[in-house]
């Protein structure tokens, strides 16, 4: 299995940080069927739309698609590879397109801006096509 | 059929007390592909300073669901949960909280918004996240209900 790309300390945020930087980015595995059911299981999202290829027919789709707090939580990866979780203030997402089984997230943040000693970041999820899956902001304490 | 507003910002919910497991944390740092030791073993977790494993951040969402019908409330309102989709999430942090703390979720209805000529609407929920008396999290869910024989 190949390792993730991983944030690691080159990536920290350090005094000087400026709107523009990025964070390194993080690009997962193909979702595929097992992630799903053990992403079932472990968020307690049971919602057969995400597991049962015979509910997610009888809702007239072809195929089962992740959960979009998988890729959430990919995202939470992300920032918590940047940071310590306890710096982290807010962040919000917006779902922007489903993912499909299969599909295989990277995702990327940028600073916007540095304000008294909070950053906002951008953040979006991307498949390889260039979807964009999910977009959203967050605000991490730098002091 | 239509949410009906009234009814669903009306809509009372039963408080959520919920204690995480170390265990299910460890098992949703599994699933969710996270390496980082602090997310999946206490003694890495302890050296980074934390009393146990953390509640990671998107984790909250999960402590909502960690009831016996935790989709009760759409079918009370008479929605059909294939309709459904997860439109927007957000997280607001006061505290760290950790696996073995007892948190208690509040959750409720403050919007419902019709778009698309009512092809869509728009249920914001609002659920503040306790450890006795202080505030840890807040979390918003926007959820998306498809009705697709409504749109123009």
């Amino acid at each position: 299995m190949t390792a993730p790309s991983r944030a690691g300390l080159a990536g920290a945020p350090r005094a000087g940080l400026e709107a523009g930087a990025e964070l390194p980015p993080l690009t997962l595995e193909p979702i595929s069927r097992t992630t799903l059911a053990l992403f079932a299981g472990a968020s307690g999202d049971h919602n057969p739309i995400h597991i049962d290829l015979d509910v997610a027919r009888s809702a007239g789709l072809d195929d089962v698609f992740a959960h979009g707090m998988l890729s959430m939580a990919y995202l939470g990866r992300l920032l918590t590879g940047w940071v310590p979780q306890q710096r982290l203030r807010s962040w919000r997402v917006r779902f922007a397109a489903v993912t499909p089984v299969h599909g295989r997230p990277t995702c990327t943040g940028r600073v916007v801006s540095v304000t008294d000693g909070l950053a906002t970041i951008e953040l979006a999820v991307t498949l390889p096509d260039g979807t964009v899956t999910l977009t959203g902001d967050a605000v991490v304490d730098l002091s | 059929m239509p949410v009906d507003a009234r009814q669903a910002t009306a809509y009372r919910f039963e408080p959520v007390v919920v204690t995480t497991a170390r265990e299910r944390l460890a098992f949703f740092a599994k699933a969710t592909g996270q390496r980082d030791p602090v997310y999946r073993d206490l003694a890495a977790a302890n050296a980074a300073g934390h009393p146990d494993l953390p509640i990671p951040p998107s984790f909250y969402f999960s402590l909502e669901l960690e009831q016996p019908d935790p989709f009760g409330w759409l079918t009370a309102l008479g929605i059909d949960l294939r309709r459904v989709l997860h439109g927007e999430q957000s997280f607001r942090y006061h505290a760290m909280a950790y696996a073995g703390d007892t948190l208690t979720l509040h959750p409720r209805i403050v919007d419902v918004a019709v778009k698309k000529g009512g092809a869509l609407e728009l249920l914001t929920k609002q659920t503040a996240v306790t450890r006795g008396d202080e505030l840890i999290a807040e979390a918003v869910s926007v959820i998306v209900v498809r009705h697709p024989e409504a749109g123009a």
